[in-house]
């Protein structure tokens, strides 16, 4: 396999294994963000926004990596 | 592609085909990407001027030609916005709109980032918020390209919002007490070094990771949309149109969450390093 076809193959494992570590991520931000509105409903609307946020900012994260791996891509 | 031509549908779609065949998905890229000409294929394709000016290259592309779009569009209505308080207090119509919204950046965002000071540090970021916004949105529209998909917009304005911070830090704690604040009190002489390091570190990367951060997500939605809609062509067949075009409708759904979600994000995170600076002693 020439340098190219690594260039592609590292992309494709770069951009899984960046969504595996955001969706655990997002989904561990998630369930504790459920468990503490079902124990206090009112403050529901105060965590739903902080959860929000986080997500967003779990999210640039792994967006950094998407970069990475577009420029692999693209090379 | 010109009018004149009876067969413009199937050329277009012939040469997408053909693109797809040889495997060239370079047509994703060129609708993604900044392009000198404003491409309304299948009507006709207007050819921007290019301009040289000591050799720095400031030709008119298309995301420029988007932006202007934003900022004409945002004077002419909050112009229009300012004016209608003239006659009554109480906002109707596109005023209510916005006043919902300049009220939401004012005690979400401002309020509780930055806390006592906030006023002055409000037109900047209401500025950020709507002119991000506009963008974003502008990007969805048919024909329309997202301006804040290109890393120069964004990096320009990520550093208007770190000589913001820096300048707000400075003017509240003086040039020197502004960097002997960014040293947390408290700690053993033996790590000082190290923290100076990082925090000197940490002024830049904040901006760079609002860079990166709203480039990335503004042109990843709209390259995973085109990748949906191009499994069209590659398979070249009608069975998968249903269900390639309901994900790409999904997506892009989510893409005007995250055209929102983005603008407040940059913003409420411009106003958390503004706050930062100017009450150190948080």
């Amino acid at each position: 396999m020439e340098g190219m076809g690594f260039a592609y193959l590292a992309a494709g494992f770069g951009a899984a294994l960046t969504v595996i570590g955001g969706a655990f991520g997002i989904g561990k931000l998630a369930s504790s963000a459920m468990e503490a509105s079902g124990r206090q409903p009112e403050a529901a609307g105060d965590i739903r926004t902080s959860m929000i946020i986080a997500a967003a900012l779990i999210e640039g994260i792994s967006l950094f990596a998407l970069v990475i791996c577009i420029l692999l891509a693209l090379k | 592609m010109w009018i004149n031509n009876p067969n413009i549908v199937t050329d277009t779609v012939k040469t997408t085909v053909e693109a797809t065949k040889k495997q060239d998905t370079s047509w994703i890229m060129h609708h993604v990407l900044d392009a000198r000409e404003l491409d309304f294929t299948p009507f006709g394709i207007i050819h921007l001027p290019q301009m040289h000016l000591f050799g720095i290259d400031i030709s008119i592309t298309k995301h420029v030609v988007f932006m202007w779009l934003a900022v004409v569009i945002l004077v002419v209505t909050f112009i229009f916005v300012a004016r209608s308080y003239k006659k009554s207090l109480i906002p109707r119509g596109i005023t209510n709109l916005t006043e919902v919204l300049i009220v939401f950046v004012r005690d979400e965002i401002a309020r509780p980032t930055i806390g006592k000071g906030n006023e002055r540090f409000l037109p900047y970021l209401l500025t950020a918020f709507f002119f991000i916004l506009t963008c974003n949105f502008l990007g969805l529209i048919p024909y329309g390209s997202t301006a804040t998909s290109n890393i120069a917009v964004t990096a320009t304005l990520a550093t208007i919002s770190f000589i913001v911070v820096q300048v707000g830090g400075m003017m509240k704690n003086g040039v020197f007490g502004y960097f002997k604040g960014l040293i947390p009190h408290g700690i053993p002489m033996w790590l000082l070094p190290i923290m100076i390091v990082v925090e000197l570190l940490g002024l830049f990367t904040k901006p760079f990771a609002l860079a990166i951060r709203l480039f990335a997500n503004m042109t990843a939605g709209h390259i995973v949309i085109l990748a949906l809609l191009g499994l069209i062509f590659i398979l070249h067949t009608y069975v998968v149109v249903p269900v390639s075009i309901s994900f790409a409708l999904f997506i892009f759904l989510l893409e005007i969450l995250v055209a929102l979600l983005q603008a407040y994000i940059f913003t409420m995170l411009s106003g958390l390093f503004i706050g930062m600076a100017v009450h150190q002693e948080h």
